[in-house]
């Protein structure tokens, strides 16, 4: 049996998140041994971006391709995809945590009465029961949870696997769902996005700045650092509170939780709620120019000194070595 | 027009983190409770629009008698009357099920929750409520007004934010800066000993996905300092020791 992954997708090209979510998917089916991984795309995507979900181990792609599904529509989303996933027969559901994976999720775990596991960090186990290993108490434990129902709905975590390459190019096929108006009776009237940058909660490697950084006039250096490593600019919730940083750069118990692989923490005293928001970060620097500072505690790494010298070393130290 | 809130009652936020019973059981000793970060923005906003509107703030719990402190916080801080789902929360579907009957019992137009409890993070309780209602259903949201029956919402989205119109009833899952906590006055503490709080047994036992066992993360080990005039060899550990370049 298949094993259906909800991708989503952001101006045409489909997100890394939900490329990992196909890899998983085919995990789990090597793991099961049921057959093969179909992806569900909505919206206006060309042909190529469809079939090279496959790279990533999709083997059919099924495209809904009505252009009102290009916005993150939850309603409508949710049921698309419940109509794509009831047309495969399939009863395992995969999809990346996201502001709009989650929303759909939930909706989804009612429409097909499956029982929904979000937060998973890992494939489930199948000795004695579907039992899902789960990221709890804003990643300071976790939960093994058994899916009792027959269909199941994971919403996956970043970095649960590692993303599939080598794959082939993906079969395409349209499909059409019934989305009645209703549906679409919420409007989003307006989106701010920012362009160009990495997106936090997808980063590979994250560069935060807290207090320490004095003010926003001097996260120039921090951006410097971010674009030589390509990664994401995050700050603690003082800085965002004060509005040195948006809001949604804030990384916390109350803000992003990221899970990069690497994550730079400059000028961050490490605040057990600024914690909450790292733990699941593969590997940890802090730059700090207090030694106490509790953030050592957490740290894979650390440099004891003004960032101000550092930084803009470390951001010329990288340049050299690639 | 009547207001439900839903009110988690969970660890504060700077507890230990610790299980007993052989792992299957969350140790609660020496752990304050609160009510959830997400859900008092939810609690806040929520009182800020029931003065707005003239209507009625009513608080849900799902939860054993020791949750009643912390629907008394939510009646201090200005709900006008509680209630209380009699059982422990098992899963989301378990208590997505509770408050959509209760919800749709009392006739609730807005109905807010934080974007997630921070026990188990899940962040599908208002979206599977909205299902069962028939209601859609946003989150997080981070800001939310009312005019007339239109519902003008900003949803934080990955690297930005999403501007919503829509028209009750609604559900949204809330987080900063919907609005401002608010500290519960002396009045208001006085007040809710005696505001009514009603216990009512859940209406379904049907659970989907119940948590069996807990783990802690492996300790850390500890960190490796790198003299600040090394800087080079931070990225030479991070490349070929940590392997994350």
């Amino acid at each position: 049996m298949s094993i259906v992954v909800y991708v989503e997708q952001s101006a045409g090209k489909i997100k890394k998140t939900s490329l990992e979510a196909v890899s998983y998917g085919f995990a789990l089916a090597a793991k099961t041994g049921e057959g093969e991984v179909i992806a569900v795309a909505l919206g206006s995507l060309a042909a190529d971006e469809l079939a090279a979900i496959g790279e990533a181990g999709a083997a059919k792609v099924l495209h809904i391709s009505d252009e009102r599904l290009n916005a993150g529509v939850i309603q409508a989303h949710a049921s698309a995809v419940a109509q794509a996933f009831e047309s495969t027969g399939a009863t395992t559901l995969i999809l990346a945590k996201s502001s709009l994976g989650d929303a759909v999720a939930a909706r989804l775990a009612i429409k097909l009465h499956a029982g929904l596991v979000s937060n998973v960090v890992e494939l489930p186990r199948l000795e004695g029961g579907f039992v899902v290993k789960r990221s709890i108490y804003t990643g300071k434990a976790f939960a093994d949870t058994t899916i009792t129902t027959s269909k199941k709905i994971l919403a996956i975590k970043k970095n649960a696997v590692d993303q599939k390459l080598d794959g082939t190019k993906a079969k395409v096929e349209s499909f059409s769902a019934t989305i009645s108006e209703s549906d679409f009776a919420s409007k989003i009237t307006a989106t701010e996005r920012a362009t160009g940058e990495v997106l936090l909660p997808e980063a590979d490697i994250v560069v935060s700045g807290g207090r320490g950084m004095k003010g926003p006039e001097n996260w120039g250096m921090l951006v410097d650092l971010a674009n030589t490593l390509g990664a994401a600019t995050g700050c603690s919730k003082p800085v965002s509170d004060i509005g040195w940083r948006p809001h949604h750069e804030h990384v916390g118990q109350t803000g992003v939780k990221v899970a990069p692989t690497l994550y730079i923490a400059i000028g961050i005293s490490g605040a057990i709620q600024h914690l909450a928001g790292v733990n699941s970060s593969k590997c940890i620097v802090v730059i700090n120019k207090d030694p106490e500072a509790p953030f050592f505690k957490a740290a894979d790494y650390g440099i004891v000194g003004d960032a101000f010298e550092i930084v803009p070393q470390l951001t010329a130290a990288l340049k050299a070595a690639y | 027009m009547k207001i439900l809130v839903c009110i988690t009652h969970v660890p504060d936020t700077t507890s230990k983190i610790q299980f007993t019973a052989n792992n299957t059981k969350f140790d609660s000793t020496g752990v304050q409770f609160i009510i959830g970060p997400y859900d008092d923005y939810a609690l806040a906003r929520a009182v800020e629009l029931r003065d707005q509107t003239g209507g009625t703030l009513t608080a849900l719990n799902v939860g054993e008698a020791e949750t009643e402190q912390t629907l008394r916080k939510a009646l201090a801080i200005g709900a006008d009357d509680a209630i209380r789902v009699n059982s422990f929360p098992k899963d989301s579907f378990f208590v997505a099920q509770q408050i959509a009957h209760f919800a749709k019992e009392g006739g609730y137009e807005l109905i807010l929750m934080g974007r997630e409890s921070i026990d188990f993070n899940g962040g599908m309780v208002h979206g599977m409520v909205g299902e069962l209602l028939g209601m859609p259903s946003f989150s997080p949201v981070m800001k939310l007004e009312l005019e007339g029956t239109t519902v003008k919402m900003a949803r934080e989205i990955e690297g930005g934010k999403e501007h919503l119109e829509g028209k009750l009833p609604l559900i949204a899952g809330c987080q900063e800066p919907i609005a401002e906590w608010k500290i519960p006055n002396m009045r208001g503490i006085m007040s809710a000993r005696t505001k009514p709080l009603v216990v009512v047994e859940p209406v379904s036992q049907e659970t989907q996905a119940e948590a069996s066992s807990y783990q802690l993360p492996p300790a850390k080990g500890s960190v490796k300092l790198v003299d600040k005039d090394q800087v080079s060899e931070l990225v030479r550990l991070l490349k070929n020791e940590a392997k994350v370049l």
